[in-house]
């Protein structure tokens, strides 16, 4: 085989061909002739590099990898003499790239791992191609040729790989739960429904790489044996939905999906159902409820889906990012995914980090990462260099860890051991501004308004809990009110039927736990030392800071603001709602909050 | 059988073209296993709400008593049985949105329509709405103008938004 020290690939998406991709493939070829390197040299046609309608005709220059685009035949001479010959890279025909800056997912940073993230950004979700030039489909091919559903089955329970939805079940564990029941029909199923508050992570990889989940789910089929399955997505998320559809109708098109993949004799086909908007969906059963077209409510387990779960028949369940880790196991096999982690929590986890920490965004970590480090190294700290308050993890089912756990290594056992969970993989960084009744209150009115409410401690306790929580947050708190708050946590979380009822007293008292002293001021002293709940707060303007712009009085919502043009204006308590709004108009800081 | 419903002379079941685009949806999709949430999800985004004239009738089409169209429709926010208005103005309650000031966006909003969340113009023209979390939470506060996600709105931007909409609707 020749050997050539440079490739140039030259895109002939039809655009460019439109364009004059192939005068220039000619005028190559002629040049390197001319120069004498068509031996060293090899020009190749590819498909599209870059957007064709902005760079067209374009190549890509390999091992530098180096784009030159808008292209003409007659800037081909002293391309190939500068590049080629000289060695330099000729700056004024590369591709200005548009400076996109990704707000959901930077460059990644220190300390980050990218497994299940690794091609987002990176491939066109909606083209199945590029996924297969990144190895993708290879570990179903591994899968279908070379193993046995039982092998497939010991390397995932090897990895150690554990569900990423939350309660972090071992996923070769459940395979093989499910694979033991005997049944004519069994189902796969992808829990797509993320629904917690400040998490986005399933989104984007559903958005930019639905193939990697697809693939895993293909390949647990194989190694349950299963024979459709379902990707239940919620419809917050119609840009997921639209993604998934395209991507499942390519993987048809190219015998990954459907009747005798591959060629095996294997059969599996794959449909997406679309959610509406019930939080409570995201719990296993009533997410199959839900498919089955009922109303989404959860019932007891047992029996658990792998041995009765839709219409009856043993299901597996698992999340958007368990599946999407699944071919990179079979691919790098056990041994890769376990080196990452802890000893009991293996492998990346991906996390939605946000709040008032400086990078947002999308982070992957290896498991066993500190939450100082998440915060600090991958998070940049906290915003304005303020002081940390508070992590939110687990969502609206977690707690809130004060500063004291910092240091506390992110995996299952010890977020549980905390007070908080895993969870789906929300962070939200609180800075000293957060009022943790406030916070508390907040969670409370979500998990109380997606109760479901079928069973009543959750129905109605988590009714109790706000009540309680609203009457503190508004000055009205009494003596007794933790211990009660307590006793309804308590029973909460022993009686309700679902990881929802389970899981909703769990911000409340986690914060009772690190910031009782904040409940205790609220109540006893009717005072918020966050300044936030507005009942215990009033907004007054420093009549020196004050230069009567009039600002603060026009977006005033109530005309609680008073005063002359010029003039020190003044704040009417009584009429102010404190919305907060004149503080953050204010362009001179005169308004202060007591 | 039994029918109380009577139906309004402006329900889509008595409209024909509507009627029309609720038995394609109901033939399409009337087979499929667990077909009753897709066939629901369609009518919604389709005609915008799902009456009780409506619900009647598919539960109909599908032979299966109104208690059990009605119970599903009643359980998922996204299904509403009234017409909302011609945009949707809605809030994202995540919480990286209400930590970075949704509630003073919702007041803004109040004060210059003079509605509450959930509400709609008399106009008929804009329904505000609180919705949960929409995955944009590194954009928070984010509000979802009609399907369109918005970013790092700040209450005093709001009136220019507004206008924004009503300009659409002269020129439409």
């Amino acid at each position: 085989m020749a050997f050539y020290r440079s490739h140039v690939l030259v895109s002939v998406d039809p655009e460019c061909v439109k364009r004059g991709a192939h005068q220039i493939i000619d005028a190559l070829n002629d040049e390197l002739v001319a120069q004498g390197l068509i031996d060293e040299i090899q020009v190749l046609e590819t498909s599209r590099i870059g957007d064709p309608v902005l760079f067209g005709p374009d190549m890509i220059v390999y091992p530098e990898g180096v784009h030159y685009a808008c292209l003409s035949p007659d800037d081909i001479p002293y391309l190939v003499e500068e590049h080629f010959l000289k060695g330099r890279i000729v700056e004024k025909f590369r591709a200005q790239e548009k400076k996109v800056v990704d707000e959901e997912l930077g460059a990644p940073k220190a300390k980050e791992v990218r497994v299940v993230l690794r091609n987002c950004g990176v491939i066109d979700p909606n083209n199945i191609e590029d996924y297969i030039a990144e190895d993708g489909y290879m570990a179903l091919a591994k899968v279908l040729s070379e193993m046995t559903p039982e092998q497939v089955i010991d390397e995932v329970t090897r990895s150690g790989l554990r569900g990423r939805g939350g309660a972090g079940f071992l996923t070769g564990r459940k395979w093989q739960f499910c694979r033991n029941s005997q049944a004519d029909m069994k189902y796969v199923v992808c829990n797509a429904d993320e629904g917690d508050p400040g998490a986005f992570m399933n989104r984007r990889v559903l958005e930019s790489d639905p193939h990697s989940v697809i693939e895993g789910m293909i390949i647990a089929a194989y190694a349950i044996g299963a024979r459709q399955g379902y990707i239940y997505c919620r419809a917050e998320y119609p840009l997921a939905v639209k993604t998934l559809n395209i991507a499942i109708k390519q993987a048809r098109e190219f015998g990954f999906l459907g009747e005798n993949i591959l060629g095996t004799g294997f059969s599996f086909d794959l449909e997406v159902r679309q959610g509406a908007g019930a939080f409570v969906c995201g719990e296993e059963t009533a997410l199959m409820a839900s498919i089955e077209g009922r109303r989404g409510e959860p019932r007891p387990r047992p029996p658990f889906p792998a041995v009765s779960g839709l219409w009856g028949k043993p299901t597996n369940i698992n999340n958007v990012e368990t599946y999407a880790n699944v071919p990179q196991i079979i691919l790098r096999g056990a041994d890769w995914f376990a080196s990452m982690g802890t000893e009991k929590s293996k492998g990346t986890k991906t996390f939605a980090l946000a709040g008032d920490v400086k990078h947002t965004g999308l982070i992957e970590v290896p498991l066993g990462i500190t939450l100082r480090e998440i915060v600090y190294d991958v998070g940049g700290g906290i915003k304005d260099d303020k002081g940390f308050k508070a992590i939110q993890t687990g969502g609206p089912m977690g707690g809130c860890l004060p500063a004291e756990f910092l240091d506390l290594p992110v995996d299952y056992e010890s977020l549980t051991q905390a007070g908080s969970i895993m969870g789906s993989g929300g962070m939200v960084v609180m800075d000293e501004e957060t009022c943790m009744v406030d916070i508390a209150r907040f969670f409370m009115e979500f998990t109380q308004e997606e109760s479901c409410g079928k069973c009543t401690p959750c129905r109605i306790g988590t009714r109790r809990l706000l009540e309680i929580l609203t009457r503190i947050c508004e000055g009205k708190g009494e003596d007794g009110d933790i211990e009660r708050l307590e006793e309804l946590c308590e029973q909460i979380r022993t009686a309700s039927l679902c990881g929802l009822g389970q899981g909703a007293p769990n911000p409340v008292a986690s914060t009772l736990k690190y910031f009782r002293h904040e409940y205790e001021a609220h109540i006893y002293e009717k005072r918020c030392p966050a300044k936030v709940c507005r009942a215990l707060i009033a907004y007054e303007i420093v009549p020196e800071a004050c230069t009567g712009c009039t600002v603060c009085a026009r977006n005033c919502p109530v005309n609680a603001i008073t005063g002359e043009r010029r003039q020190p204006h003044k704040i009417d308590p009584d009429i102010c709602v404190r919305c907060g709004i004149c503080m953050q108009v204010c362009n001179f800081n005169a308004i202060v909050v007591n | 059988m039994l029918r109380t419903v009577t139906v309004p002379e402006n329900d889509p079941v008595a409209i024909e073209e509507k009627r029309a685009i609720i038995d394609q949806i109901l033939e399409q999709n009337k087979h499929l296993p667990g077909g009753l949430m897709v066939i629901l999800n369609e009518v919604q985004s389709q005609i915008g709400f799902i009456s009780e004239p409506m619900q009647q009738y598919i539960a109909n089409k599908l032979h299966v008593p109104v208690s059990t169209v009605h119970g599903v429709v009643s359980f998922y926010s996204f299904f509403t049985t009234t017409p909302r208005g011609k945009h949707t103005i809605k809030f994202c309650m995540g919480t990286a949105c209400y930590v970075g000031g949704t509630p003073q966006l919702i007041e803004k909003a109040k004060q210059i329509l003079g509605i509450d969340p959930g509400e709609t113009t008399p106009d008929g023209q804009i329904t505000l709405e609180l919705c949960r979390c929409v995955g944009a939470c590194s954009q928070a506060p984010v509000i979802v103008v009609d399907e369109e996600i918005q970013g790092r709105v700040r209450p005093n931007k709001f009136p220019q938004l507004l206008r924004l909409i009503q300009d659409e609707q002269k020129e439409a």
